[in-house]
């Protein structure tokens, strides 16, 4: 459990746990459990920046689910402003959702086809009586304003827009509502480079100037470097590194974390150096029903050039790098290492 | 070095509901043998448009209208289906961004590869089998003989892009066309691949194009690279010069989009304001222009590609500006 903050914070997930029943046999029965998220800890503060990274299957967009309530935890909890959201019932939560909104990657399939984008603006509105029926019109401008998008485009159908203006349009929905926290799930990883940075420019203005906090999912790490201020590092279900963006980059304490950070092309044709490619696939981890779920000792040790035997044998935990630090990782070898230089920040 | 493929005024028409749009105007480039040609450019661009024609693969409602495809001084725009079809596959093989709709969800791995191995060779069954089988080994698969009896879907996305690769260079083809093989791929896959390719690019003594809208990857993978945008190409020129002193304005912003993990200053990412304008085929000046903080009102007349150095092209007139000064010339 990484070490709790001094102040409280506006997210807390304890030990959260997602396994996903794998239907088969004669008559159809649970025969296996995918454990897609198993007993993840982190917190967020007000404000913050949270990226969450991992390649495809390690859970991340699942923990971004559970969050905004869209997914039941199989267990563990997930605390906002100090309450207990996991678990609740839809009306216990229907106030909560407003603090809680989430961008999607695929902006087409979140917006509704048949309607205007005023209409799809309007309608949370007048749900939660955010604001009275006659200031409506002044309020879809006001979000229109505020993610750049001209007042014109209210009377336009989503299919009208690009990729880019699209993706605008989700970001003014979920701002619609006033949340707190926004996940934003891969927001960016279906857009070209130039519209990319336009997002991500966009979204860090929206958290100056309303104080909004993100979990931001995504597997570009440039990406998830340029807007976090803090990283986590996902592996089939567990993080397995956690640290201050720019901490994480410049002493990746993980094996895992060093393979992902050399597996990214670096934009310098003079720096060609010979990079260590990462072998193996990620494997996701199912456990047949009546089968005790054994012991695999660390998820990643299959593919890890550091792995002993004792990798097998027990999970690590992830323990800070040194004591007192904010950077943790779930890995004996690195944890042991001495202090890295100019690390007093 | 001679040149494997030289495309020379190419111009692509799309017929639509709305009359026909060009969606490629006088491309031109050439590949030399053995190179690594990387083409950038963001989506509509007109990258894949670009192989498609070259593979003679163009949708129904696409026609090339003008322009010469030469593969070794060929064109391949004049060849029947016929003789196409013994280049395609044989001398110039292509690899596709979606490998699960590229094979055929209903045949196994080894099916695919023996069809393919014995349409293009004389080799019998038997024999071709042996080639698959060393085929799939060479890309790095864990236990070809159990792979050859498995059916795509199976695979993980990494594995399926091996096989596609296999299958390409079943007939070692003189020219690989890889358009965006990583793009629907984990980081560290994608590095899995590219190694990859970058070994069998040696061991095959295999030209290369590689399309893609990774920054990154063009730095790492590159030998020389083609800038296009707006269904032109606006620059080209090797991969140094490309990265450190781009000429193109579109160029230099697309270079400064990209966010990097090396990059630990704060400082805010630029973006390019706008976006690539849709009806680009009426713009008769540069199509950038209207995004282009450089823009004059010169720029409204049609821009051809100037020469930055002799390796090095661009299609914008300031950079014309800049070496006209050098040159002394002061009409500038």
């Amino acid at each position: 459990m990484t070490a709790m903050p001094d102040e409280n914070p506006l997210l807390i997930v304890n030990n959260l746990k997602k396994y996903y029943p794998v239907k088969g046999g004669l008559i159809t029965h649970t025969v296996a459990q995918v454990k897609a998220v198993d007993g993840v800890s982190f917190f967020i503060h007000k404000g913050e920046t949270l990226g969450l990274v991992g390649e495809s299957g390690c859970g991340k967009s699942t923990i971004g689910r559970q969050i905004v309530a869209l997914e039941r935890p199989t267990s563990g909890q997930i605390l906002f402003n100090g309450e207990t959201i996991s678990g609740k019932g839809s009306r216990v939560l229907r106030p909560v959702r407003t603090q809680l909104q989430m961008v999607f990657q695929d902006s087409y399939s979140s917006l509704n086809p048949r309607k205007r984008v005023f209409d799809i603006l309007a309608q949370p509105l007048l749900y939660h009586k955010i604001v009275p029926r006659t200031e409506i019109d002044a309020e879809v401008e006001r979000l229109l304003d505020l993610v750049g998008l001209p007042k014109s485009s209210g009377q336009r159908f989503p299919h009208e827009f690009s990729g880019g203006q699209r993706q605008r349009i989700c970001i003014a929905k979920a701002l619609s509502l006033r949340p707190s926290l926004i996940v934003c799930d891969e927001p960016v990883s279906a857009l070209d480079v130039s519209i990319q940075a336009q997002i991500l420019n966009l979204l860090r203005d929206l958290q100056k100037e309303l104080q909004l906090t993100y979990l931001f999912v995504g597997h570009g790490l440039g990406a998830v470097n340029y807007i976090s201020d803090r990283i986590a590092v996902m592996y089939l279900g567990k993080i397995v590194e956690i640290a201050e963006a720019k901490e994480l980059f410049a002493h990746p304490a993980h094996p895992y974390t060093q393979a992902l950070c050399a597996a990214v092309p670096n934009p310098d044709p003079d720096d060609r150096s010979k990079q260590f490619v990462l072998s193996g696939e990620v494997e996701i981890p199912t456990v047949k029903a009546g089968e005790r779920s054994k012991n695999i000792g660390c998820r990643f040790c299959a593919r890890c050039p550091l792995a002993k035997p004792s990798c097998r044998e027990t999970e690590p935990e992830l323990l800070p790098v040194f004591s007192g630090s904010s950077h943790f990782a779930a890995c004996p070898f690195t944890a042991s290492e001495e202090k890295p230089e100019g690390e007093k920040e | 070095m001679a040149n494997l493929l030289q495309i020379k005024n190419l111009k692509v028409v799309f017929g639509g509901e709305d009359g026909e749009t060009d969606r490629l105007s006088n491309v031109s480039f050439s590949v030399k043998k053995g190179e690594f040609l990387s083409i950038v450019g963001e989506s509509g661009c007109g990258k894949s448009v670009t192989s498609l024609a070259v593979m003679g693969l163009l949708p129904a409602n696409g026609m090339v209208t003008d322009g010469e495809i030469l593969f070794e001084g060929k064109n391949l725009l004049k060849q029947s289906e016929k003789e196409l079809d013994a280049l395609r596959g044989n001398e110039i093989a292509m690899i596709f961004q979606d490998a699960l709709t590229s094979l055929n969800p209903v045949f196994t791995i080894g099916n695919q590869l023996v069809e393919s191995i014995r349409a293009h060779t004389p080799l019998r069954k038997a024999e071709a089998r042996s080639r698959a089988i060393s085929l799939l080994e060479r890309v790095g698969l864990p236990q070809p003989e159990s792979v050859m009896r498995k059916y795509p879907f199976v695979l993980s996305g990494g594995m399926r892009q091996r096989v596609m690769i296999a299958l390409a260079l079943s007939c070692n083809p003189k020219l690989l066309i890889a358009d965006e093989p990583t793009t629907a791929l984990d980081v560290t896959i994608q590095a899995q691949i590219m190694q990859l390719l970058r070994e069998l690019q040696a061991e095959f003594s295999m030209s290369v194009i590689l399309i893609t809208h990774d920054i990154g990857l063009v730095a790492q993978m590159a030998d020389r690279v083609i800038v296009m945008y707006a269904g032109q190409v606006v620059e080209q020129a090797e991969v140094h010069d490309l990265f450190y002193h781009p000429a193109h304005p579109y160029t230099k912003m697309l270079l400064e989009t990209v966010p990097s993990t090396k990059d630990t200053s704060q400082r805010v990412l630029s973006s390019i304001p706008g976006v690539v304008p849709e009806d680009y085929p009426s713009i008769k000046g540069c199509r950038f222009a209207d995004r282009c903080p450089y823009a004059k009102k010169e720029c409204a007349d049609p821009q051809s590609l100037i020469a930055v150095s002799e390796t090095h092209d661009a299609r914008c007139l300031l950079c014309g500006l800049n070496t006209q000064k050098e040159a002394g010339d002061s009409d500038a």
